[in-house]
């Protein structure tokens, strides 16, 4: 177990290297202009873009410019010029609570709703109710977030002031916090509610045919609770995989079309207002930031299913 | 997948769990093996895609959802006749002081406050079908099958582009194994480890700002190209990894031993033995893929990382009509619904291609018709 434990985190700590080497090249060396001038931002002097070269060692060479720029973006001490002068890695800890109130209420609603019509579904397979859930599933993965946003934007925050347009209220107090979140926790919880309950349908589907469900009804045990204890139970170690990955992605900064449409300030709002200044630093802090997130919530789901399953850290280690 | 399509993966202990698209998408991995099987007595049988043929055919829902696709991009492939027959403008023509002649009344195209005029269906000849998009009274209809081309374009195109590096990836290092594959499974790994959204708007935004110079290839940044080279390679892993694993098993079935065994070379076995039996995923895949295209392409172009102007896609249509969108809901709604529609249909036509090729369906349709037998007789 240990050295399973080991192995897989040797191999995480070699991914978080190519990650932030990749994330380097991609800002250092494609961009066909003068780095410095453009992280100093518009209306630079040149005293400044002369300062910007030298914190973000664009006088040296490329390992050194690479060891250089970690070591701001690692320590805390990278600014973005463009965005007045803030500290780009305090501005991401100042986003995390926002991001987080609105990944954890929208993945309360996307399990619920993802694992019940992926039962339902499952267990009518072929039926009128599977066949409905099924063009319902597939409506909610084709939606793009803005189009359900503005929707909901206009019709309920702005036709009928139903909810408040935007913004974010701090969890101190409850109500309110609920109120501004409800929106963007649906619509973010839109697709991945879709996408679990078809993953969860054909996952209930393949258990079906096992023999302990065969040995479970043999010994007279009710449909339901056939369904219930030995198929769903089973079937759910795909969700939990997927859901550990797509929660993962989000906390990370993913959800930015969200938090940009219904204005809450969090790690993905700071990227769209990065993106619209062009302020490479802070993209690239968040985007190894949440590279390295996933990697580590990957490396931690690994470890702890080869904990539960003798099975994995057996197959992994004769592969 | 999907608008905020940010799927990851990992190596995971599950089968069905090797990836969002895999999962999700319910690809068993199993299935082309037993087309193959099918395909043995196959000749008699009308063979296994005359089969799958069949079993699509039946199913008038997905059939409806392709010629609706079709349908899209007709109308798309058509905007130049729109603009030049009816609408006379083009989908950068601005018309801001113009007026427009309505059923002998006479309407500004952009009132002095800047609202700009709404739908005029066919009042006006065709002119400004759905309205003017903002101050810039720009036709709307014309931006939006002019957007649509470049919005299919990249959708196409790039799973085209995904296609073609996750078979060729998918079959070395599936096939060959050792070294090559270790080396290929990290750099995926590492591209997988990445959210989509994220990667997509590094290499957009990195991209947008200089254009792309490699070697003999210059790309302007405006481009199509950029975006849809980017949103190909970002989704490659997805595809690669779950072809590696079909081609892992493959490799192990009496039909490669035997291949081997007769002295054929690795092109034959990779080309003739394993490729065909990859078919069925590869075209589920392709297909679904563009539906995923599609998607993040809208949401590159709204962050501003993706189609960049003066070309125009659904996205950025959508970008620019969110900015009006209490006083013109109707300019990010329509390209917001164009998208919908277009996903919806090859979201649907995929779900039932998949169906179809996946003679798993049937085992699972006998399975249920052992449940519903067992419900009818309590016991």
């Amino acid at each position: 177990m240990l050295r399973f434990a080991v192995r897989r985190l040797l191999g995480a700590i070699a991914v978080l290297f190519a990650i932030s080497v990749l994330v380097f090249l991609i800002f250092n060396v494609v961009p066909a202009t003068n780095p410095a001038a453009r992280i100093a931002g518009k209306n630079a002097t040149p005293q400044l873009i002369k300062n910007v070269e030298k914190e973000w060692g664009f006088d040296k060479s490329l390992p050194e410019q690479y060891w250089t720029q970690m070591k701001l973006i690692f320590t805390g001490k990278a600014t973005s010029y463009s965005l007045a002068h803030i500290n780009i890695d305090k501005r991401i800890l100042e986003g995390i609570p926002q991001t987080a109130s609105l990944c954890i209420g929208a993945a309360i609603i996307w399990l619920a709703f993802g694992i019940f019509f992926g039962y339902i579904s499952a267990i009518r397979a072929g039926g009128f109710i599977d066949r409905f859930v099924t063009v319902i599933a597939l409506i909610g993965i084709s939606m793009p977030v803005f189009w359900l946003a503005s929707i909901f934007l206009y019709y309920l925050t702005y036709k009928i002031e139903l909810f408040p347009a935007s913004g974010y209220e701090p969890l101190s107090n409850p109500v309110e916090w609920a109120k501004h979140l409800i929106l963007p926790w649906v619509c973010l919880a839109v697709l991945f509610a879709g996408f679990y309950s078809r993953v969860l349908r054909s996952s209930m589907l393949d258990v079906m045919n096992e023999d302990y469900v065969r040995t479970a009804r043999a010994k007279g045990l009710s449909q339901r609770r056939v369904m219930l204890r030995h198929v769903l139970r089973n079937s759910l170690i795909p969700i939990v995989t997927l859901f550990g990955l797509d929660f993962g992605v989000l906390i990370g900064g993913g959800a930015i079309v969200t938090e940009s449409l219904f204005q809450i300030e969090g790690v993905g709002y700071f990227v769209a207002e990065a993106l619209n200044q062009q302020d490479f630093p802070s993209i690239m802090a968040v985007t190894i930031f949440g590279a390295f997130f996933i990697v580590l919530f990957n490396t931690i789901v690994d470890i702890a299913y080869a904990y539960l399953d003798p099975r994995i850290r057996l197959g992994t280690s004769a592969a | 997948m999907p608008p905020e399509s940010e799927k990851q993966g990992t190596e995971a202990p599950i089968p069905t769990g090797t990836g969002a698209l895999d999962a999700g998408l319910g690809i068993e991995s199993d299935g082309a093996r037993v087309v193959e099987a099918e395909a043995g007595d196959g000749r008699q049988a009308g063979g296994p895609w005359r089969i799958a043929g069949r079993r699509l055919r039946r199913n008038k829902v997905a059939l409806f959802s392709l010629a609706i696709f079709f349908l899209i991009v007709i109308c798309c492939l058509l905007a130049p006749v729109w603009a030049n027959h009816v609408a006379d403008t083009g989908p950068n023509t601005t018309h801001t002081l113009e007026k427009l002649h309505v059923n002998g009344e006479v309407r500004e195209v952009v009132e002095p406050s800047g609202k700009a005029i709404g739908p005029q269906w066919f009042e006006a000849g065709g002119k400004f079908f759905l309205g003017a998009d903002g101050h810039l009274g720009r036709d709307e209809m014309v931006r939006l099958l002019y957007g649509g081309r470049s919005s299919l374009f990249i959708g196409i195109v790039a799973a085209l582009i995904t296609t073609l590096l996750a078979v060729t990836l998918g079959l070395l290092s599936g096939y060959y194994g050792g070294l090559t594959d270790t080396f290929i499974s990290r750099i995926m790994d590492v591209i997988w480890s990445f959210p989509v959204v994220l990667l997509g708007i590094a290499l957009g935004i990195a991209l947008a700002v200089g254009g792309l110079k490699l070697g003999p290839i210059h790309l302007k940044s405006s481009s199509l190209w950029i975006p849809t080279l980017i949103i190909g390679v970002v989704y490659t892993p997805y595809m690669a990894r779950p072809l590696r694993g079909e081609i892992l098993a493959l490799r192990e079935k009496e039909f490669i031993e035997a291949a081997v065994a007769q002295g054929a070379s690795d092109r034959r076995i990779m080309f003739i033995e394993l490729l065909p039996n990859l078919l069925s995923t590869i075209i589920v895949f392709f297909t679904l893929n563009i539906a995923n295209n599609m998607l993040l392409e809208a949401t590159l172009s709204y962050l501003g990382a993706g189609v960049q102007p003066p070309s125009s896609s659904w996205g950025t249509m959508i970008s620019e009509g969110f900015d009006a969108l209490y006083s013109q809901p109707i300019l990010t709604i329509i390209p917001g619904t164009a998208i919908l529609l277009t996903v919806l249909s090859v979201n649907v036509f995929g779900d039932g291609l998949r169906d179809a090729l996946d003679p798993k369906s049937k085992v699972r349709f006998e399975a249920r018709a052992g449940t519903a037998a067992e419900m009818d007789n309590p016991v």
